[in-house]
């Protein structure tokens, strides 16, 4: 069976089916039969579903049942263990992300990832946002100054820090630190911005400005997130995706989730009767 | 709410109090030697200092037959070959120090690089003095000498090349503070959070850029203090450099020969001295004292910050 000529509906559970309404259903990552196992274990059990470029995808699903390891997947974050190991195939426009001609360093400068607790280097605010250009051998002061503001501004941080961006970044508040860290990860201008529970430190005030952003964001990038609200997977994304013991369990448009769940599993979760 | 009945509420609070105190006898003990040994020191190197003043550390004459004493070449010594120690040591100990804390290595071999850098800081000076006696000596003789004569117009390279030099000292005290800065290293390079090093690799940077961007600017602080340490440590080693350096009391700029340190000036003296020379010799020990107390005052003060610093960070 060749894998890119599936359709992106006939990937998702047969019960739970993106309708093409409102969605541009032009497939942009793709996960195929995905098996993940750390050493012996097995953490996530023949996964299929399809997102479409730029709309905000969240995943949600009780603590363990295996987002984070799915999320670090995307970006072969996971390589960085010692004896992990997958089966199946995950594509980005149709291009296997484990193909032997992708280089692991070029795939993570397409991918912004934003951690759970946020993770700002030691260093200036300015050379916090300039680090994936550094990377990537660019030095021209016009350039990475313009990035500087671009970036800083998408994240709403620009009128906060633009006298003191020669700081040290760890000055910052949490959620400036936070903010830093999104502008940091876009910079590189990736397709994709994978975050990982990116509000759980923060305070409402500091997670509404950063859910604000999610959704500006998303014009320009396709958004995976993991939480653990609810709430703010209602307010957020477009998708949402359950899972539950490292299965994919349900995944759909997000309000179809919410309000009208097909798996008994999703529903107990999100009405709050789980475990 | 009440402690239970049965347990005797003080008993816990007064054991810790005979503990307390029982430190702080110890803490006191411990200052009063450190002073009880300076203040000997000084008392005896007093008539030097009387009858030499400043003179003693800008002379570069030490005559015991003419009873005229100065330091000057030990001084030159001890600082050469206790900085070029640590230009020798500090890369490869930076290197044991990343290949202990990163995943280069499969753990075992971690494991076992650790244990034998632990081996060569438990190594006694003296069984390092035998080991460069009949292996260094004979080495830097050979090779120095065909470096002096390719390029013996480079300043500190001059000739003639000797076995037993400021090189052969150097080499040795290397040796024996790489332990101090791997392991400091290494635990100012563990101490980065893990979340660090994941950011910097899911920004696409090599191990190599994670390195040298993120990982080392933030231990660097910690590092400076290995380095600091290390420095004292190679001030106040004795053993080992007075069976290496050639104990020469003339001041030469050549790392091929022969130098001298106040350490391995004490050493090496001490037994046969008499009259002013004594004084003289407990002057040198009482130099030698305020600079590795001091080195090493700063050294830990710069690590404390530093752990502060990153204690307050995270
Ligand atoms: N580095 C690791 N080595 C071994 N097992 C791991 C590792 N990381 C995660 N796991 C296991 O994989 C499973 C899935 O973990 P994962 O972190 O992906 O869950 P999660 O859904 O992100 O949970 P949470 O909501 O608590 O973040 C868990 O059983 C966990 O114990
Ligand atoms: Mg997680």
């Amino acid at each position: 069976m060749n894998p890119t000529s599936i359709n992106s509906t006939e990937l998702l559970p047969s019960s739970s089916k993106v309708t093409p309404s409102g969605v541009t259903n032009e497939t942009f990552i793709k996960v195929i039969n995905f098996d993940f196992f750390y050493g012996k274990k097995q953490t996530l059990f023949n996964i299929n579903f399809a997102i479409p470029s730029k709309h905000v995808t969240s995943f949600i699903g009780p603590s363990g049942s295996g987002k984070s390891t799915l999320l670090r997947n995307f970006n072969r974050m996971n390589e960085l263990l010692p004896g992990v190991r997958h089966e199946g195939d995950i594509t980005i426009e149709g291009r296997s992300i484990f193909d032997a001609s992708i280089e692991i360093i070029a795939l993570r400068r397409r991918i912004g990832m934003v951690f759970q607790k946020s993770n700002p280097f030691p260093r200036s605010i300015y050379e916090n946002v300039v680090f994936p250009l550094r990377i990537m051998g660019c030095h021209k002061r016009a350039h990475l100054n313009e990035t500087v503001e671009r970036s800083l501004r998408s994240v709403a941080l620009w009128d906060e820090v633009k006298d003191r961006l020669g700081e040290n970044a760890l000055g910052l508040s949490g959620g400036q630190m936070q903010r830093l860290c999104i502008a940091r990860a876009i910079a590189g201008q990736p397709d994709i911005l994978l975050m990982d529970e990116p509000c759980s430190a923060l305070d409402p005030i500091a997670t509404a400005k950063i859910e604000e952003l999610i959704v500006e964001l998303k014009k320009e990038f396709t958004i995976i997130i993991v939480t653990h609200s609810m709430q703010q997977a209602s307010r957020v994304s477009d998708l949402t995706a359950f899972f539950n013991f490292g299965k994919l369990i349900e995944f759909d448009h997000t309000n179809r989730i919410f309000t009208a769940p097909i798996e008994k599993q999703t529903e107990d979760y999100i009405t709050g009767r789980f475990g | 709410m009440s402690a239970p009945a049965f347990i005797p509420k003080n008993r816990y609070r007064r054991r810790r109090d005979y503990f307390r105190c029982f430190c702080w006898i110890a803490a006191v003990i411990i200052i009063f030697l450190l002073g009880l040994i300076i203040d000997e020191i000084f008392t005896k190197a007093l008539p030097a200092i009387r009858h030499f003043g400043w003179h003693f550390l800008t002379s570069s004459e030490w005559r015991p037959n003419r009873d005229l004493y100065g330091v000057l070449p030990m001084l030159f010594g001890t600082a050469v070959s206790s900085l070029l120690a640590l230009l020798l040591a500090l890369p490869l100990g930076l290197a044991v120090a990343l290949f202990l804390s990163e995943n280069f290595l499969p753990r075992p071999l971690r494991q076992l690089m650790r244990m034998i850098v632990e081996m060569l800081a438990a190594t006694p000076s003296v069984v390092y003095g035998l080991w460069g006696i009949f292996t260094l000596v004979p080495l830097v003789q050979h090779y120095g000498e065909i470096v002096v004569h390719h390029c013996g117009w480079i300043p500190f390279l001059h000739g003639p090349a000797y076995g037993n030099s400021l090189l052969t000292a150097s080499l040795v005290l290397a040796l024996m503070v790489l332990p101090t800065i791997a392991a400091i290293s290494r635990a100012s390079l563990v101490a980065i959070p893990e979340t660090l090093r994941e950011g910097a690799y899911a920004l696409g940077a090599t191990r190599w850029e994670t390195i040298t961007r993120v990982l080392l600017p933030y231990a660097a602080p910690g590092i400076v203090a290995a380095s600091i340490l290390a420095f004292g440590r190679a001030m106040g080693e004795t053993m080992a450099v007075a069976m290496l350096i050639g104990n020469s009391q003339r001041l030469t700029l050549s790392i091929f020969s022969p130098s001298n340190t106040l350490s391995a000036l004490l050493a090496n003296q001490f037994s046969e001295a008499e009259g002013l020379q004594i004084n003289a010799l407990m002057y040198a020990a009482f130099i030698l004292i305020l600079l590795t107390l001091g080195t090493n005052i700063i050294g830990e003060l710069v690590l404390r910050r530093t752990q502060r610093a990153l204690g307050g960070g995270s």
